[in-house]
């Protein structure tokens, strides 16, 4: 059996007591990635070479100087930037961009001691839900290859759902972190705004994104966010907060919790499989001890068009330096500078891309900057007070992760109300800049479910607290999906 | 004149911090093409500016020195258009919120004084370089981008070119003294663009403005300001009308030249920069900056004609750089004249300094050797003939006055016995010159002064020559 569905405590024993060494736990990770990945697509560059080498010099490390994640492998979701290996964003316009510098968390998990496998696929400019904006492949849900891992981390969900890493690295502007989690089956964190550094995270919209956690389980999850968190001098948004030792939080006890589940969560556009399987999440939890009210988020209606109008002014603002001159595409036989400006930025984006910077050009420009851009700050604040209203009353906010399990690819999802409900349920997080987790809840027709559950600002060790009771008390994360095992 | 000149301007000054504003490259000028820069500057995807709190530091002093209200909260905002001289597409400034607003300085045109109203002082990135060379590619330098700016941006209350250079003249000199920046035109630390409009003596609503640009010296300024007013006096008197256009002085004609028509008003598509968050300024910021600020020219002209009896002229031109006041002030303080010290610098120390095409700090001038070399004037150890001697010798060397003067034995013969035995000889030889001088011709007696002179190497005591010159020849 594969090393890379044990969790990272076995994997420390293992390493411990020598029965293996980093570099075999490291080819392991290749040997997934080699038997699996033709069928999942989920990297879009594997750095054996770089890894093994890294891998053999880890193995030199004296056991008392290694922390609980030294030589484990982890997946970077190719819009983080790693120096000297292709960081392309899956998109044509950078797609042999090679950085000269590592960001922030890549530091941190070269401190840690982890070792990068490879850059991950997700949508062009983490655009997306489903993963097939990428410009170079789809990636295939490991529960069933026919439908989407969600996205934009799918590349990240879908690689550790099918036991290629146990760690990876997503980012979460809207949601891009806990649906494709929700869709895999696997634990992902959106952490605060501010508690990772975004430095070397290549910007879509600065105010919404946070770079995420995607892991097999909460624990593992909590290791983590412990290392690469913390105040950055590079990012002048990133939190002097302290970082708790958030596994030593992981009590089983959360007698006494108070839940808040808006009916917004729960209503219009919500399938039933999904609204079941929470209802159910929430009588285990009650069983531990928790309690929960229907409560209402009166500004989330307007989460979708606030979130639509900020996302794509900022994205219109941070993609506009993609010129054609100093990295990235550049045009054959372009003949002066207009034409490279245009040619590069209309041959180098995809469709996506281009409609969300029309869009938010559109909303920053003289005419609407004041009732799209301004008005939609303006809701913005109602929508965190929506959350800091519900604070000050339950401890912690539960719903779905999203409003549907995965769906096909290639598939348009027609119904409008589901589109608005997704929305709903992801986006007012970021919009809030609150911290919320997705953990496995449940299977229908064989695709997972996700529990959401959203804490207040810098409270994440209270989220993992409660997802690891609730994931002790239940044995959801205990399934995988049975690609590369031949009955797919 | 039919009409009002209406001038208002807008100057970039560059601040001398050690480093850029949102990145950690260095700052100075002068280094080879995109040496000083990082990767920040190259708007490299995933990085982040990070606020140069020093940058601020430096907003806030000019902006209280130029009598701003300095704002307690302020942001950064995104001003975006597409070139390569701005990496990142969008510009780094301040729109809504900047550092300092509502000040003023005061300016004196033919011995009236006047407020030009200061609307706003904003923080600001510089952008990058280019070099367009023949082959038809374009040179990028990306050094200065990320430089430190401020944006002055003054009311429409300069009513001529004269003003406009008094103006400048004066806001050079405050922020010079403030020390955030060098000011140098001719390195383009100091840059100024000038709204120009006419309107009939007595109307209330402005003109058409064109912006003139390409000013690249005060000089310039004065005279492009002239130009287009001028230029636009004789389209209007001919019934014309004036297009709100972007001009540039060209300054081998001495004439404006259209560079742009202006369509509808740029759409820069302002947005709060989400990567910098808010500063709030508290009141120790606020007391350290002040406290930093120092003794500002106005003051400084003050206190030379009520404690030093200057005459208004001398304190004007002693404070128009700190350099040359703090120069005066130390060679004061060490023991000189005030007026002498204050005819030294006017005089010979500026005429040096012209000639030279140098500042004070590149001689070996230092104030207390200024000081002795006038006190040894005052007390007629040595003639200002000798002095000139002498002074060529600190300027250029160094030391001290009276060291000088010993070393190379310039000390003045005052001794009248000396004195009158080398006269004496002078005029034995010169018989033809005492006969002149009996004839009424005065020439002579300059003449003999002058041979004196040199058979003293010029250390005789001058007003002793004369009048032992005049004693000796009435005797004869």
């Amino acid at each position: 059996m594969t090393l890379m569905k044990k969790s990272a405590a076995e994997l420390q024993q293992l390493l411990h007591n020598r029965e293996v060494s980093v570099k075999e736990v490291t080819e392991d990770s290749f040997k997934q990635i080699a038997k699996l990945d033709g069928k999942v697509q989920a990297f879009l560059a594997v750095t054996e070479k770089e890894a093994l080498a890294k891998a053999e010099s880890l193995d030199n490390e004296p056991m008392d100087k290694r922390g609980p994640l030294f030589g484990l492998p982890i997946g970077i979701k190719d819009n983080i930037i790693t120096k000297g290996i292709t960081t392309t964003c899956a998109s044509k316009m950078l797609e042999n961009f090679v950085p000269v510098y590592d960001a922030t968390v890549m530091d941190k998990i070269n401190q840690a001691g982890m070792v990068n496998v490879g850059k991950l696929n997700m949508d062009e400019f983490a655009m997306g839900s489903t993963t097939e904006r990428s410009a170079f492949k789809t990636t295939h849900n490991p529960w069933n290859l026919n439908c989407v891992p969600g996205g934009s981390s799918g590349g990240s969900a879908a690689a550790v759902a099918a036991g290629e890493v146990p760690f990876a690295l997503g980012t979460d502007t809207g949601g891009s972190v806990r649906q494709p989690a929700a869709f895999c089956g696997v634990v992902g964190m959106k952490p605060t705004y501010g508690r990772v550094s975004r430095y070397g995270l290549v910007a879509f919209a600065s105010s919404l994104d946070q770079i995420g956690t995607i892991t097999r389980t909460v624990e593992d999850n909590a290791l983590l966010l412990n290392a690469i968190s913390g105040v950055d001098h590079r990012d002048s948004s990133s939190a002097s907060q302290q970082v708790p030792d958030f596994r030593a939080g992981l009590t089983g006890d959360i007698k006494g919790l108070r839940i808040a589940v808006p009916k917004e969560y729960l209503g219009e556009g919500i399938a039933e499989d999904v609204k079941e399987s929470v209802l159910e999440a929430l009588k285990v939890l009650e069983s531990l001890g928790a309690t929960w009210e229907e409560v209402t988020l009166p500004h989330s209606k307007y989460a979708s068009p606030v979130y639509y109008a900020i996302a794509t002014a900022e994205a219109s603002s941070n993609l506009a330096r993609f010129d054609g001159i100093r990295y990235g595409y550049h045009p054959e036989g372009a003949k002066n500078l207009e034409e490279i400006y245009l040619r590069s930025r209309a041959e180098g984006f995809g469709t996506e891309v281009k409609k969300r910077i029309l869009y938010g050009t559109y909303a920053l420009s003289a005419d609407h900057h004041e009732d799209l851009y301004v008005k939609a700050m303006k809701v913005r604040t109602l929508i965190a007070q929506d959350f800091a209203a519900l604070f000050e009353k339950y401890d912690v906010v539960i719903g779905p992760s999203s409003a549907t399990t995965a769906y096909e690819i290639g598939g348009v999802v027609q119904n409008q109300l589901t589109l608005y409900a997704n929305d709903v349920l992801t986006v007012s997080v970021n919009l809030a800049g609150v911290p919320a987790i997705s953990v496995p809840c449940g299977l229908s027709n064989g695709l997972p479910v996700g529990l959401q559950i959203i804490g207040k600002h810098f409270d994440e060790a209270l989220i993992y607290k409660v997802a690891h009771a609730y994931e002790q008390a239940t044995d959801f994360h205990t399934h995988t999906p049975s690609v590369g095992e031949g009955n797919e | 004149m039919n009409f009002e000149t209406i001038v208002g301007l807008e100057v970039h000054v560059e601040l001398k911090t050690d480093t850029k504003i949102f990145s950690p490259a260095p700052s100075h000028y002068g280094a080879e093409p995109n040496m000083n820069i990082h990767v920040t500057d190259l708007a490299y995807p995933g990085t982040l500016p990070t606020m140069n709190k020093r940058a601020v530091d430096f907003g806030m002093k000019a902006s209280m020195a130029l009598n701003c209200e300095v704002a307690k909260v302020m942001n950064f905002d995104r001003k975006h258009y597409f070139y390569p001289d701005n990496p990142k597409a969008y510009q780094i400034s301040q729109d809504d919120r900047p550092v300092g607003s509502n000040g003023w300085i005061e300016i004196e045109v033919e011995g009236k004084k006047k407020k030009i109203r200061i609307e706003r002082v904003h923080l600001e990135e510089d952008a990058g370089k280019l070099t367009h060379s023949d082959n038809g590619y374009s040179l990028v330098d990306l050094n200065r981008q990320g430089t430190p700016l401020i944006e002055i941006v003054t009311e429409a209350d300069i009513r001529s070119p004269e003003e406009a250079y008094a103006f400048l003249e004066k806001l050079k000199a405050i922020i010079q003294y403030t020390g955030v920046s060098d000011v140098r035109m001719e390195e383009g630390s100091l840059r100024c663009d000038a709204n120009i409009s006419l309107r009939p003596f007595g109307q209330k609503e402005f003109g058409t403005k064109t912006e003139l640009k390409n000013l690249n010296s005060f000089n310039f300024v004065r005279r492009g300001i002239a130009n287009e007013v001028e230029r636009q006096e004789k389209i209007l008197l001919s019934g014309g009308k004036i297009v709100q256009e972007t001009r540039r002085y060209d300054e081998t004609t001495g004439q404006t030249v259209l560079m742009r028509v202006k369509g509808s008003a740029n759409d820069y598509r302002f947005i709060n920069d989400p990567d910098l968050s808010e500063i709030h300024i508290d009141q120790e910021w606020m007391d350290r900056v002040r406290a930093e600020i120092p003794e500002l020219p106005d003051a400084r002209k003050a206190r030379y004609v009520q404690e030093l009896d200057l005459p208004e002229y001398d304190a004007h031109v002693l404070t128009l750089t700190k350099e040359m006041s703090d120069f005066f002030d130390a060679t004061v303080s060490a023991g000189a004249d005030a007026k002498l010290a204050s005819n030294w610098l006017m005089g010979e120390v500026s005429a040096y300094l012209n000639a030279e095409q140098k500042e004070l700090h590149d001689t070996a001038l230092a104030p207390e050797g200024l000081s002795s070399m006038i006190k040894l004037i005052a007390d007629g150890t040595i003639s200002s003939k000798i002095a000139k001697k002498v002074f060529k010798e600190l300027i250029e060397n160094g030391g001290n006055a009276e060291e000088i003067v010993k070393a190379k034995g310039l000390v003045q013969i005052s001794d009248e016995g000396t004195l009158r035995t080398i006269i004496t000889e002078i005029l034995d030889a010169n018989a033809q010159s005492i006969e002149d001088f009996k004839n009424g011709k005065d020439r002579a007696v300059g003449f003999l002064v002058g041979q004196v002179m040199k058979a003293t190497k010029g250390q005789a005591n001058p007003p002793l020559v004369n009048k032992i010159l005049l004693e000796e020849m009435n005797k004869r």
